[in-house]
């Protein structure tokens, strides 16, 4: 394998990073609506966020990302297909970051919110200030399991034509017949993006453990 | 100052407050005590609206508390509370804690907030820690800390929800004396608390609940004395021996 060839790898590679780092900002702006509208006191709204979370969390990535990409298109929306699955990559991640702040959310004790209400502070401040900032300290573990998640799914991209680091191997491979030699490099490239990640969310997981204590 | 008129509260089936009628006047120290499960903390959890009702009137000022924002903020910013495990939040600093409600919902700078804080943070003794995070104090450091919070909203009547409850029995005191001399500066309080000696020697009144609904009410020394019904007496009789 020539330079030009693991070069094109890193391409790849690029496209999976901002495709995963598009996916969480994009599933994290969405996920955070979904998780307070779960939390809203609603019953028809938590109703249809909870139906929400249940269809994206119970059907495969690979049929999201085939309906935004064809179904779309025979509806005649034809799109790019880096914005088709850059959709499809949010709504996923909102689904599950979704549930999971939502978790987290009602994971601070209630006295929070009650000492809030009586300081008489308003939702926007109870949630901004008080609530959320211990919620998101809770789902941490949780958010980056999650993202690890993502990057991984990510490599599903390449099945509606998304040149990302998985197609790019595949592509390579098909050029010089080494497909071991491709696909260990590029396992080893998701490997260097995701290990970090994972250490650094059960080295979080401990420290909140010990808190705990 | 507040006036409850036949309130009534259900949970589902299971009456939680039958016809409390009770009026606090300015400057007034209520103690409500009674068995556990008899409607105290509700009751005083309904007058700042974090409880609803179903039935009856709470006035608090000159301001009828409805189920519409405006006038369920209008009374929160007139009444403090205290709880039994502080609610700090965990997150801030004391200082911290003590100046977001006066900055977020009385629009005050953060110079003036931090000032009411400081202020009211030397009041409760407890100025030296005002850098620090909840979790680095003790229990009775805390609900100091909740107090000044409270009280840097500048509230017309505070409420305490077992305040002591919660605490380990060397700091019981720390915080009944910051309460004696906020009763001292003629704060109005009601307070939930099973502590007879500082009933005995701040409260106008005391109140005695069981079952949802109000017993007995007399100043301290006619209750304490002479408890004109069987429940007031055989309550008594099982606290005071406790102490």
């Amino acid at each position: 394998m020539g330079a030009n060839e693991f070069l094109f790898l890193l391409t790849g590679l690029k496209w999976t990073v901002l495709l995963s780092i598009v996916g969480f900002i994009g599933g994290g702006v969405f996920g955070l609506a979904i998780a307070l509208l779960r939390v809203s006191g609603r019953p028809l709204i938590e109703r249809i966020t909870s139906g929400y979370i249940a269809l994206f969390q119970g059907t495969p990535l690979l049929m999201q990302l085939f309906v935004v990409y064809y179904g779309l298109a025979l509806v005649g929306l034809k799109l790019d297909a880096w914005i088709a699955v850059a959709i499809g990559f949010t709504l996923h991640a909102s689904a599950y970051l979704g549930e999971i702040w939502r978790g987290s959310i009602e994971a601070v004790p209630k006295g929070q919110t009650e000492a809030a209400k009586a300081l008489s502070l308003r939702y926007v401040s109870r949630m901004r200030d008080v609530i959320l900032p211990q919620a998101i300290r809770i789902s941490l573990p949780a958010t980056i399991g999650f993202l690890v998640q993502l990057i991984k799914g990510t490599s599903l991209a390449a099945i509606v034509g998304f040149t990302e680091l998985t197609r790019a191997g595949n592509i390579v491979s098909n050029q010089i017949f080494q497909p071991l030699l491709v696909f260990g490099i590029v396992g080893i490239l998701y490997f260097l993006l995701c290990w970090p990640l994972s250490l650094y969310g059960s080295h979080l997981e401990r420290r909140m453990a010990i808190a705990a204590r | 100052m507040i006036a409850m008129t036949h309130v009534e509260k259900w949970y589902g089936e299971f009456k939680a407050l039958t016809d409390i009628s009770l009026t606090v006047r300015k400057g007034e120290r209520i103690v409500l005590c009674g068995p556990s499960g008899s409607g105290k903390s509700t009751l005083i959890r309904c007058i700042n609206h974090l409880e609803t009702y179903q039935k009856g009137e709470i006035r608090v000022g000159g301001t009828r508390l409805g189920d519409d924002a405006k006038t369920i903020d209008a009374v929160r910013r007139e009444v403090g509370m205290v709880f039994q495990h502080f609610n700090l939040f965990p997150h801030m600093t004391v200082l911290q804690n003590c100046m977001l409600a006066p900055m977020r919902s009385l629009g005050a700078s953060k110079a003036e907030a931090e000032a009411t804080a400081r202020q009211l943070l030397g009041r409760v003794k407890i100025l030296e820690q005002a850098e620090k995070y909840p979790a680095q104090l003790s229990g009775g450091q805390q609900q100091r800390v909740a107090i000044a919070r409270a009280l840097c909203m500048k509230p017309k009547v505070m409420l305490f929800d077992e305040p002591t409850s919660a605490l380990d029995p060397e700091m019981v005191k720390e915080v009944l004396d910051t309460m004696i001399a906020l009763a001292e500066e003629g704060m109005t309080m009601i307070c939930v608390t099973h502590e007879m000696g500082f009933a005995r020697q701040v409260a106008n009144r005391v109140i005695f609940m069981a079952e949802g609904a109000i017993v007995e009410e007399a100043p301290p020394e006619e209750f304490f004395q002479n408890p004109r019904h069987e429940r007031t007496r055989k309550f008594l009789g099982e606290i005071l021996h406790k102490h």
